[in-house]
């Protein structure tokens, strides 16, 4: 503040004036534009658009990467080849890709493209979690949401809906109404406390986790043996490569979900403000707290019914990319949902080819890279989780 | 006179002009979280007939639990009572939409924790939101104009943080904060500005800068400023009015000189203070008793 302000009448043309002369009060070069004090401090669509840009080139270098390596090397060369063959119909291959084709096509593209698409859902839905709960902890997984959705599956598979493309991509819809219910169960228990305390809403999700895995075990335990082994494998988080069909119904769900969640970015960013000064800055707090409630649960119901529960994802990723791209959801939502892919990939190939020829579960290794991550910023970062 | 205030003034003016004629016009308002229970209702608010004039500087006071807080929320739609009504420059605050209310009526919440890393430049401009153009392919980005950059520079330097512009805001002090927070709230190119206790928590310093902050907003923009606080001594020297609450209730509205006497203060607070002249200004200065003095004076 001035060093005249206990005088308020000594300076009052400098300070108010449209035109803002140059202050020679203030502390630092003299300001000449108005808008210069806002450069580099924003988010502009130059900066969002090269973040953007580098993050797509990546994701599409690491995609490379990871269709290269698995039981069987296949050679850059090899896969560009193969790819431009299946997309534009050029099949030319000698008689030798023919078994490479098959192995690259349906079983490794579809598996590492499952991989990209549940990380980036799962990074996206963390994004917007955390903003609306204003918790940096919040992630699908950790507040029982992912477990919520796994019910409404486990509860689907029971009664027997069958394995057909159609039966598949119905299942999103079940693991949605499980994770529906986990939300709303959340934010009951935790808005008994007037605002959202972040250790009610942890307490609330243990709580929530316990109750479900405990209905899951059960189900489980009632099953045949063979179908509950099918059962315990898809819990543990797995990425079987699924058929063609499912996995364009997968990507519709995903990207329905992201573009309504897109629309959101701006209003999440004065959410994260607070529940009073949002509603204050004039946003239906109640409206948007719905639509990204059903959002969240709609996407992290896909995700889970394909690929079982993955821990962690929803939470480190946002964190980590808010520490680069800074805090305005603009640019942390694409970018959490891009990385958040990259990610998931990436470990995925690591516990596709770790033992070979046999498979680590997927959720084994995001939870030993995302439980250290969390048990540090509960101890050592808590200061920022006031 | 400022004892009875409420009953003189709700026979003189009611017709739409004069009612407009005042930033804000409370009549009979009936407020409480939730519903009315008990034999008394349990009113957080009970029959608040307030004006607010345009360009004032009001302050409100009154001890814990008196229902400052709320009155603020009720004034910044937050809450709408129960009963009675408000207007704003003469139009039903209840019929304006959230939106158009933020165009007019900006809110700085007293806690104002903040957990995500936003940089100061990118919170104030937060601000600009009620004043956001709608269009169909901006996918909720709606990036900010020159418009909305002006009105963020130009609110920063009034509040001098202009050099904190690229920190974050989980990195700033308490004042550095709090006047972050006002620099968002003026972003907003407010007619009113509603302060809860802004000068809580500060150090002398920073109390004294935001008040001059914003009794130069009052005298250059005509910003009508609407502050609880706590601090009778600072309500006193800056305020042009002051409403006294007690137990939800008005019991005193008027200039500083009327509303702080050792009787009414006695009164409302409980307790027996020594008032003074300000060898400045000469308005009243509310000092505590010290431990020597019997408490029944």
């Amino acid at each position: 503040m001035m060093p005249s302000a206990g005088h308020p009448t000594s300076s009052p043309a400098a300070l108010t004036s449209p035109s803002l002369t140059p202050n020679l009060m203030q502390p630092g070069p003299p300001i000449t534009a108005i808008d210069r004090p806002l450069r580099g401090a924003i988010l502009t669509r130059s900066r969002w658009c090269a973040v953007m840009g580098a993050l797509l080139l990546l994701s599409l270098i690491l995609t490379m990467l990871c269709l290269q390596v698995g039981t069987q090397y296949i050679g850059m060369g090899h896969i560009v080849g193969l790819l431009s063959s299946a997309l534009f119909g050029t099949a030319s291959e000698p008689e030798t890709l023919r078994t490479t084709g098959v192995i690259l096509l349906q079983v490794r593209l579809p598996r590492v493209l499952l991989g990209f698409l549940v990380g980036s859902c799962l990074g996206a839905v963390g994004v917007a979690l955390q903003a609306l709960m204003r918790n940096p902890l919040a992630d699908p997984y950790v507040l029982g949401v992912s477990s919520g959705a796994a019910l409404g599956v486990a509860v689907a598979v029971l009664f027997g809906i069958g394995t057909t493309a159609l039966a598949l991509s119905l299942l999103p819809v079940c693991g949605f109404a499980g994770s529906l219910v986990a939300l709303l169960v959340i934010y009951r228990m935790a808005a008994a406390y007037d605002r959202l305390p972040i250790h009610s809403v942890l307490l609330a999700g243990v709580i929530l986790n316990a109750i479900f895995s405990a209905l899951i075990m059960f189900i489980t335990s009632i099953m045949e043996p063979n179908r509950s082994f099918g059962m315990m494998a898809w819990l543990m988080g797995s990425m079987t490569a699924p058929a063609h069909p499912v996995l364009i119904a997968l990507a519709a769900y995903l990207l329905v979900g992201l573009v309504l969640l897109v629309k959101q970015v701006r209003v999440l960013n004065i959410l994260a403000l607070g529940e009073e000064p949002a509603r204050s800055l004039g946003i239906d707090t109640e409206r948007t707290k719905r639509v990204i409630f059903l959002l969240s649960a709609l996407m992290t119901g896909a995700v889970v019914s394909f690929s079982g529960m993955i821990g962690f994802v929803g939470m480190i990723i946002p964190h980590a990319v808010r520490l680069v791209v800074g805090a305005d959801h603009r640019l942390l939502l694409p970018a959490s949902t891009l990385v958040g892919g990259m990610f998931l990939m990436v470990a995925d190939t690591i516990a596709r080819t770790l033992f070979v020829p046999s498979e680590v579960p997927v959720g084994v290794i995001t939870a030993l890279a995302g439980g250290p991550f969390f048990v540090y910023l509960l101890v050592w970062r808590k200061d920022r989780l006031a | 006179m400022s004892g009875r205030c409420e009953a003189d003034t709700t026979i003189e003016n009611n017709s739409a002009a004069t009612r407009a004629a005042h930033a804000y016009d409370l009549r009979g308002v009936h407020f409480c979280y939730g519903r009315p229970r008990g034999l008394d209702g349990g009113w957080v608010l009970r029959d608040v007939t307030l004006q607010v004039q345009p360009g004032e500087m009001l302050g409100i006071v009154g001890p814990n639990g008196s229902g400052k807080t709320s009155l603020l929320k009720l004034l910044a739609k937050l809450a709408a009572p129960q009963s009675g009504d408000i207007t704003l420059f003469g139009r039903h605050l209840a019929g304006l939409s959230q939106q158009e209310t933020a165009q007019t009526v900006a809110f700085v919440p007293q806690e104002n924790a903040q957990l995500f890393p936003f940089t100061v430049a990118e919170t104030v401009l937060m601000g600009r939101f009620p004043h956001r153009q709608r269009s169909r392919w901006s996918l909720g980005f709606g990036w900010e104009d020159q418009d909305d950059c002006r009105a963020a520079s130009q609110s920063m330097a009034t509040m001098d943080i202009t050099h904190l512009a690229a920190r974050l805001v989980t990195d700033l002090s308490g004042g550095e904060r709090q006047r972050t927070m006002i620099a968002r709230a003026l972003a907003q190119m407010p007619r009113l500005l509603l302060l809860d206790e802004p000068t809580a928590f500060l150090d002398l310093q920073h109390q004294l800068d935001i008040c001059s902050v914003l009794r130069r907003l009052r005298d250059e923009q005509g910003l009508t400023v609407v502050i609880v606080s706590h601090d009778l001594n600072l309500a006193s020297q800056y305020c042009d009015r002051i409403a006294m609450l007690k137990d939800g209730r008005v019991c005193a509205v008027g200039t500083p000189s009327e509303v702080m006497s050792v009787e009414r203060l006695r009164e409302v607070y409980g307790c027996t203070v020594l008032i003074d002249a300000h060898p400045e200004t000469g308005l009243p200065r509310i000092t505590l008793p010290g431990p020597t003095l019997p408490v029944h004076l």
